[in-house]
């Protein structure tokens, strides 16, 4: 198993994600680039669908990705557009938190900055046939991030994330 | 005060290397703003204003009723910064295991591997 994920605040307005991966670099790209393979591993959130996921890989091309809630049928998601495309290193999108239904006070959605986007950057580089990425997001204010962070985004997966607490132990193969 | 709220006033706390190194010297025990001044070349009303903003993100007390009024740490709103970034990362990590998985798979199945240019 790759090390674990981790995360660091370069700056106010960042955090910083890096992970490796035992893949070679064009794969791992592929795995962010193309839709059918991005749903498979961001669909994984336990109790929750991803009915939407569209992506037009190009500068100036959109994305949107949604997720449902399957008991209550409530969703939130993403959108944005690419401003660099430069495969298999380098992808950046401007991106915006859409808070569909879920959103409200002491909800999802509730404090995050829904007009205002947050610039992710994947970097890939490969070593010896292992991939390192390093997803750095630039939210606009130091505000934005810590309320994208502390309350939309982590919220939205945590919502799912006590049920996957029961779950965790052995639940790899099943949350696919 | 929200979490968020709190949170915000934690991190724009630490976003200040002289604030952090203020931390680092108070976990060795309480001091004095002489004493916390000492090591830095600052003056005592900068560091009095570091000393203010650490204050009301909760991660610094002053003892009023002591003499000379020393600053202790309050490790609590530490430790929930330290947690807000353990919860990012485990969300994290998370999709990432299933990423390990896909991409276990699709080694394993190189014929069925199509590759787009971009």
């Amino acid at each position: 198993m790759p090390k674990p994920a981790e995360v660091t605040l370069p700056s106010d307005r960042e955090v910083r994600v890096t992970r490796m991966f035992h893949a070679p670099c064009q794969l791992v790209w592929d795995a962010h680039t193309r839709p059918e393979l991005v749903r498979q591993w961001q669909s994984g959130y336990e109790g929750w669908d991803m009915p939407v996921c569209e992506m037009d890989v190009r500068v100036g091309g959109k994305y949107r990705w949604r997720w449902r809630n399957r008991e209550d049928g409530k969703q939130f998601g993403f959108f944005g557009t690419y401003t660099e495309v430069n495969g298999p290193s380098k992808l950046v999108h401007e991106e915006y938190f859409d808070p569909g239904d879920v959103g409200g006070p002491g909800d999802i959605g509730g404090a995050m900055p829904v007009g205002d986007p947050c610039i992710v950057s994947l970097e890939l580089s490969e070593q010896d046939g292992v991939t390192t990425l390093a997803c750095n997001m630039t939210f606009v204010s130091k505000a934005g991030r810590d309320g994208a962070v502390s309350t939309g985004m982590t919220d939205g997966m945590e919502y799912s994330y006590g049920r996957l607490d029961n779950v965790l132990d052995g639940q790899q193969s099943g949350a696919r | 005060m929200q979490t968020a709220e709190r949170l915000n006033l934690t991190f724009a706390a630490l976003a200040h290397p002289a604030r952090r190194a203020i931390l680092a010297r108070l976990a060795t025990g309480e001091a004095t703003v002489t004493a916390i001044a000492e090591p830095f070349e600052m003056s005592q009303p900068a560091i009095s204003k570091h000393l203010k903003v650490l204050e009301r993100a909760g991660l610094i007390s002053t003892d009023v009723d002591a003499q000379r009024r020393p600053r202790k740490l309050e490790p609590k709103a530490l430790e929930e910064a330290v947690d807000w970034i353990e919860r990012y990362r485990e969300i994290f990590e998370q999709s990432y295991r299933r990423l390990d998985a896909l991409l276990e798979e699709l080694q394993a199945k190189p014929s069925t591997r199509k590759h787009t240019t971009r």
